[in-house]
């Protein structure tokens, strides 16, 4: 097979290059598996606990939505229910990442041509690329499966779990490397790798959410929750996952012997010989280069917004069946504040996917700059404040039309759904609006490091990662106090109709000032 | 005669590396001014220091009279750069990215910019991924050429042209000239910079080296002389400025500093010539001797 010849040497070239950014995706992964799992453990310890948490669940469709069934009372079986989400969303971002990263972005900054040049075969760079993301899923599908049974698991449960969660990390690997067949660019390889990945979570949401529960097996997603592990055992899971990865890498792997270096089977068609007199300035200019994935995006929030509107409502089934639940409920104010809870949890991770956009928005300007496009724009008479803040609007507004598409959306849905459009949408709407500052300080803490610290932009991922993990485990896991008022998204009032200025005054200042300084750095710094 | 551009004593660290060690570069308003050195020797440093990309570390750099750090923006409306390495945008047709960067200097004529099209045969309508270093050049060039400005930094654009467009480029460059605008041009293309630079200056490890018109720099190098005499000649190492010698009974062949020449003729006079050659430096040699690490 004289076209995988070099693949050896380009693994090892991979592994050089990953060696920091791969182990701790791993290690990243396997922990905040094991640390839920230990966590959700002791938040059930009882046979009793377990049924009951069964029953709310189950007989909830907003929470069964989100997190799918549980779908067996023994305690691993309630762990892989709560962490299959979380787990499935790591392994599938490590695996496009990695695997775009190896192949298509190598291959359009030019680098590819360089190795392809020497002693490698035309299909090495994929091959080596897939080598490199199912070894990291391996790894951490061990990982895990030996921190489960450390835990006291069944050791056939823990190991399924574990290879579940690879097998579909190294599915999503393949989804990436036939994605880098279709598209020229990077971006757009991940684009369609985590529309893919989108396209797999709404199935099986709708699926489990509501009466056509096929649906869910349209899902890879869907289909590593029906591993059921420590219940059923379905090892056949792993095996239809990774039947799945090998026709896509088949189906890869012949379309890299039908197009020409740097192509994509899609052709890009020809452009206007002359600008648009519109194109006249820097905003104009990022407009253009900011449109589509503002349009996409924005797609994006609506489609999520309607869908979560629409289940909203359901989230009262609760009340109904659980005479506990609803003495509760009852103290807080009732059914209506029970959406309000539901809307406002939902909303808070809408505004962290908000804060994805905000952040890669903001840094397409470091993008510019290291791809060397931005050196002519700052050599006409283009001043760098001027230039920053082109793309920094983008950011900005781009962030505040997200939260008002998902706001509108959701809150036309959930109006439908209880037949009170007019009185319901201002509430969603504010609801929505309320995130906006603590998106924005995310966008402040991309700034303010292109401006300063430049090498140092993937800092503002760490942090929106951080902030993910404390919002969304924090209070599980018992966090303490000072360490969640870390994330912005801590200080964002919790409940419709009782919003306090104060802390969004706070975060608006933060925001600001964080742009600021990096605006300031900006233009204190050299560009390259 | 104003300066267009004058640098003196200009610094500019990375971390521990010294790409700027006390550069000196003087350009006159309308000449075409030669940027010559080896890869690594500080031009683009240089060129991205003069337009207020980089912040020098120490000495002093005026861009048109002005300040290229403090008034980049306003300095940056009177000229046209074309970076050695272009890049555009993936989703822009070239013809786009034309006309964008002419609005951004202030404007450019869409009938020059028709011309130079024609002439550099490229495609505007092709997106920005699908051209060739070459062609990516041509439409930085394009657009630098078709603004209206009074100077333009060109940074080695010709790399990756073909012969044809090479000359085209000269024709070009020599139209700007007679246009009275500065130019200054950073180049490896040795005929290029002979065919088209008033003045030269050769820099490298971040310093200048040589600078002047072509006449004054090959003044500064050695003519080789070639000569069979009459008597075995004698005394010939010790003359001033005489390199090389190699001496076989009559013949004789050895270089001479241009300055010395007279002094070296004469001596060999007296010995009776019977055949003499003697080359001029070509600009070869010229700049081999600065490029190439000279031993201490």
């Amino acid at each position: 097979m004289t076209t995988l010849v070099g693949t050896g040497s380009l693994i090892r070239l991979a592994l050089r290059l990953d060696r920091v950014r791969l182990p701790i995706w791993i290690l990243v992964t396997a922990g905040l598996v094991l640390a839920t799992a230990s966590s959700v453990a002791e938040l059930y310890p009882t046979e009793a606990s377990r049924r009951q948490i069964a029953a709310t669940i189950g007989s909830n469709p907003a929470m069964t939505a989100i997190y799918g069934q549980v779908y067996d009372t023994s305690p691993g079986a309630v762990v892989m229910w709560r962490l299959a989400i979380t787990g499935a969303l790591l392994v599938t971002l490590m695996s496009i990442m990695t695997v775009n990263r190896h192949t298509r972005q190598d291959e359009e900054a030019g680098r590819l041509e360089l190795i392809g040049a020497t002693v490698v075969g035309r299909h090495a760079p994929m091959a080596a690329a897939l080598i490199v993301a199912t070894g990291a899923n391996i790894l951490a599908a061990l990982l895990i499966a030996a921190g489960l049974t450390g835990q006291g698991m069944p050791v056939d449960g823990s190991f399924l779990a574990g290879l579940s969660f690879g097998a579909l990390g190294i599915t999503f690997a393949a989804v990436a490397a036939a994605a880098a067949q279709l598209a020229e660019n990077a971006r757009t390889v991940t684009g369609i790798s985590v529309l893919v990945l989108a396209v797999a979570f709404v199935l099986r949401l709708i699926g489990d959410a509501g009466s056509a529960t096929w649906v869910s097996w349209l899902s890879p997603i869907g289909w590593l929750q029906k591993a059921h592990p420590y219940a059923e055992n379905r090892w056949w899971i792993v095996v239809l996952l990774l039947a799945v990865a090998i026709v896509l890498i088949g189906a890869a792997y012949a379309l890299v012997s039908r197009r020409d270096h740097g192509a994509g089977l899609v052709r890009p068609r020809p452009g206007p010989a002359d600008a648009a007199a519109s194109l006249n300035g820097p905003f104009a200019l990022a407009w253009r280069l900011h449109r589509w994935s503002m349009i996409g995006w924005m797609i994006g929030f609506l489609v999520l917004g309607v869908m979560f509107g629409s289940i909203a409502n359901s989230a009262t089934d609760l009340v109904k069946d659980n005479p506990q639940v609803a003495r509760i409920v009852e103290q807080m104010g009732g059914k209506s504040a029970l959406i309000d809870a539901f809307m406002t949890a939902i909303l808070g991770i809408i505004a962290l996917v908000a804060s994805v956009y905000a952040v890669q928005a903001t840094l397409r300007l470091r993008a510019e700059e290291t791809s060397v496009r931005a050196e002519p724009v700052l050599a006409t008479g283009v001043s760098r404040l001027g230039w920053a803040l082109s793309h920094l609007v983008f950011a900005a507004v781009g962030a505040a039309v997200m939260l008002v598409a998902a706001g509108l959306a959701m809150g036309v849905a959930y109006g439908i759904s209880v037949g009170d459009v007019s009185g319901q949408l201002g509430n969603v709407l504010e609801a929505a609006l309320v995130q906006l500052p603590a998106t924005l300080v995310v966008a402040g803490i991309a700034m303010a490091l292109f401006g300063l610290a430049p090498r140092y932009v993937i800092g503002s991922w760490a942090a929106l990662t951080v902030f993910w993990l404390l919002g969304q485990l924090g209070p599980m896991l018992q966090v303490p106090q000072w360490l969640m008022n870390v994330s912005p998204f801590t200080h964002v009032p919790k409940l419709l109709g009782d919003i306090s200025a104060t802390p969004l005054i706070w975060l608006s200042v933060v925001a600001v000032v964080l742009m600021a300084v990096g605006l300031a750095g900006f233009r204190r710094r050299d560009i390259g | 005669m104003t300066h267009a551009i004058s640098v003196s004593g200009l610094v500019k660290n990375f971390g521990r590396t010294r790409a700027l060690d006390g550069l000196d570069l003087t350009v006159s308003e309308g000449e075409v001014h030669g940027f010559l050195g080896p890869n690594g020797a500080g031009k683009s440093t240089t060129i991205r220091v003069l337009l207020g990309l980089l912040r020098a570390d120490a000495g002093t750099a005026r861009l048109l009279g002005g300040d290229p750090w403090g008034q980049a923006a306003e300095l940056h409306r009177r000229l046209a750069y074309v970076p050695g390495d272009v890049t555009l945008w993936p989703n822009l047709s070239g013809g786009e990215v034309i006309d964008l960067l002419g609005r951004l200097r202030g404007g450019l004529d869409p009938k020059r910019k028709a011309v130079l099209l024609e002439r550099f045969e490229l495609d505007p309508t092709k997106k920005g991924r699908t051209y060739s270093k070459g062609n990516r050049q041509k439409v930085a060039l394009v657009a630098a050429l078709s603004s209206d400005v009074e100077l333009l930094v060109l940074d080695e654009p010709t790399s990756g042209f073909d012969p044809l467009m090479e000359a085209m480029f000269r024709e070009c460059i020599e139209e700007e000239k007679e246009r009275d605008r500065t130019v200054l041009l950073s180049s490896h293309i040795l005929s290029e910079v002979e065919a088209l630079c008033d003045r030269v200056s050769i820099i490298r490890n971040g310093r200048t080296v040589e600078t002047g018109s072509l006449a004054q720099l090959r003044h500064l190098t050695r003519t080789s002389i070639q000569a069979e005499l009459a008597v075995e000649p004698t005394g010939l190492a010790g003359l001033p400025g005489v390199h090389d010698l190699q001496a076989r009974d009559h013949h004789v062949k050895f270089e001479v500093d241009t300055a010395e020449l007279d002094g070296a003729l004469r001596h060999l006079t007296t010995f009776g010539i019977r055949s003499l050659t003697s080359q001029p430096p070509t600009l070869e040699e010229l700049f081999l001797r600065h490029y190439e690490d000279e031993p201490k």
